[in-house]
């Protein structure tokens, strides 16, 4: 299968400007400078290129919202916040190829009529941020970035800003309170960031991955990129697969690849040959799937339809001995962690379930404990300001649906379990 | 500008902070980033900092607070001069990060959470650094991150920080 983004996975190394350029970089941009902005657009709707921070949105469709006559500035923030547990696909991104995510961020510039782009990076990822600001000293000096791009009349700057460490500032609305010098509390939508975004103004919000495929699309051709993929899910995508699995790591994969063979061929199965036994398939706020349903391709249509997610593209392997009231209890406490607090539904929520889980964890359940998990669960989806909530109903919905008999048995054979986490 | 601010502003912090906070398009945009900046000059945000951040910002010592207090990669205290920061989330849970707390216990003596008496080592466990390939894994001194972990890495580990 060929490699795209993946092709500069290469253990130890960052491909510099020069080595990038070598290798054909930094064409897609010139050839998006000779074009007019609408083509631009138009070749990435018809790429059938998905947002691969989660949401799956058609990106060009998104593009095409921007309103370009409010006498505003439009920026572009890239979302590279990257905190969905299970996925780990943009730190590989930026650390080897920065020089093609920077292409990327050049061409959505472009398309948009970007002057002014901000890269939203979680600031764990320390080393990714220090090659990527030096990856831009690169490009400045070289005149790829500044006051004339590549020689034109268009200018374009990038900023680098580092998050802090909050699952919440991966939801957009909460990015763009953090880079504004906030608390990463989200906004209510509507008027939607397309409209209203950063500092009031129309906001293009990418995701890492999504403008990193760009620069592919401009060189190839928007049929080509689409027919790499299945209908309506253009192109390939960066899954992360960890877990259960012989080989852990980051694959680059058509959009709908057999999950089954995600998880026997291409991560080498299960360690010790051990049964499967669950799957989340898109990252921890995606339901979970049962070994009966991992027939099924990885897009963003395929899955919803199993009333999942593909989500961030982060694949998470239970094997038969995984204890799934605690895996649950492990999920549960990241929201109730996670959670800004902006909502009672959301805040009270989640802490109540962690609670109610861990009671259970330390053989002190009860039966009536499920139903009530179901209530507060029916509570928690769709009535907040982001979909934090509704993340973590998904998987609290999924568990004790699809494996309710074990959830059982823990609550009735106390004697046997004694858990803490 | 008061006493308080030009004793936290000093003229080499100004020289690291001012640059960045041009690049923004408002005063309060780049709170993070000084934040960040003050914490890597002085090891940690106190009060008096937060309140020096406000002058600085043209914000409210509330803003600032509020601020410090949502993320956690801000410290109110002084740090522990090596930090082991474990992660708990789903993939590092399944491959045994519970193990590896019960290891930094075994060889330091101290729970998540704790610090050594000295004051030197402190063990914590966070949520998810995006490294689900490397589980069970830690970030060291909030920079770099060790995987596959296991009681012999953690022992090295410790032993290279002394």
């Amino acid at each position: 299968m060929e490699k795209l983004i993946s092709k500069y996975f290469v253990e130890g190394k960052t491909f510099s400007l020069a080595e990038y350029e070598q290798d054909g970089g930094y064409q897609a941009i010139r050839k998006a400078l000779e074009m007019k902005r609408e083509d631009i657009i138009e070749t990435v709707k018809k790429s059938n290129l998905r947002g691969l921070g989660g949401a799956g949105f058609p990106t060009g469709m998104k593009w095409s919202f921007i309103p370009q006559n409010t006498g505003k500035p439009v920026y572009l923030v890239i979302n590279g916040d990257e905190g969905e547990p299970g996925t780990f696909k943009d730190k590989y991104i930026l650390r080897h190829a920065p020089h093609l995510f920077l292409e990327g961020v050049m061409i959505a510039s472009v398309a948009n009529n970007v002057h002014k782009a901000y890269v939203y990076i979680r600031g764990e990822y320390v080393k990714p941020i220090q090659i990527l600001k030096k990856a831009i000293e690169e490009a400045t000096a070289k005149g790829y970035l500044g006051d004339k791009i590549f020689g034109k009349d268009y200018k374009l700057e990038i900023v680098v800003h580092r998050g802090a460490g909050a699952y919440i500032c991966g939801e957009e609305t909460g990015l763009l309170e953090s880079l504004e010098g906030k608390k990463g509390q989200p906004r209510l939508k509507p008027p939607f960031p397309a409209v209203v975004g950063l500092f009031g103004c129309p906001t293009v919000i990418n995701n890492v991955e999504t403008v990193s495929y760009l620069s592919f699309i401009l060189n190839r051709g928007p049929e080509w990129f689409a027919g790499l993929g299945s209908e309506k899910n253009g192109g390939m995508r960066l899954i992360s697969l960890s877990g259960h699995v012989r080989n852990p790591g980051v694959y680059e994969l058509p959009l709908g690849f057999s999950l089954r063979k995600l998880i026997y061929e291409v991560g080498g199965g299960i360690p010790d040959d051990k049964k499967l036994k669950a799957v989340v398939p898109g990252g921890l706020s995606a339901a979970i799937l049962s070994p009966e349903e991992i027939d099924v391709g990885l897009d963003f249509d395929q899955l919803r339809n199993l009333k999942t997610m593909a989500g961030s593209g982060g694949v998470i392997v239970f094997d038969e001995t995984t204890d799934l009231v605690k895996a649950l209890t492990v999920t549960m406490r990241f929201y109730a962690h996670e959670s800004c607090g902006q909502c009672s539904p959301c805040r009270e929520g989640t802490g109540w379930i962690y609670r109610i889980l861990k009671r259970i964890l330390e053989g002190k359940g009860r039966l009536e404990d499920l139903n009530n998990m179901a209530d507060i669960c029916a509570y928690m989806g769709g009535t907040t300001i982001c979909a934090l909530a509704d993340g973590a109903a998904m998987p609290l919905r999924s568990y004790p649906q699809k494996f309710r008999k074990e959830f059982e048995d823990y609550i009735q054979n106390k004697e046997k379990q004694l858990q803490t986490v | 500008m008061t006493e308080l601010f030009n004793k936290i502003f000093t003229k080499e912090v100004l020289a690291k902070i001012d640059p960045v906070v041009a690049k923004y398009e408002t005063r309060r945009a780049p709170m993070l980033e000084v934040l960040h900046l003050l914490q890597e000059h002085y090891g940690h945000i106190s009060l008096e900092m937060e309140e020096a951040v406000a002058e600085y910002l043209k914000v409210s010592p509330m803003d600032v607070r509020e601020v410090v207090t949502f993320y956690t990669l801000y410290y109110t205290q002084p740090k522990a001069k090596v930090r082991f920061n474990v992660c708990r989330t789903l993939t590092c849970n399944l491959l045994g990060a519970e193990n590896i707390v019960k290891c930094f216990e075994k060889h330091l003596g101290i729970k998540s959470g704790a610090r050594t008496q000295d004051g030197k080592f402190e063990v914590k466990e966070v949520e998810c650094l995006g490294a689900c390939e490397l589980a069970p894994m830690l970030q060291l001194n909030d920079d770099e991150y060790f995987g596959h972990l296991n009681e012999a890495k953690v022992a090295e580990l410790i032993q290279k920080n002394k």
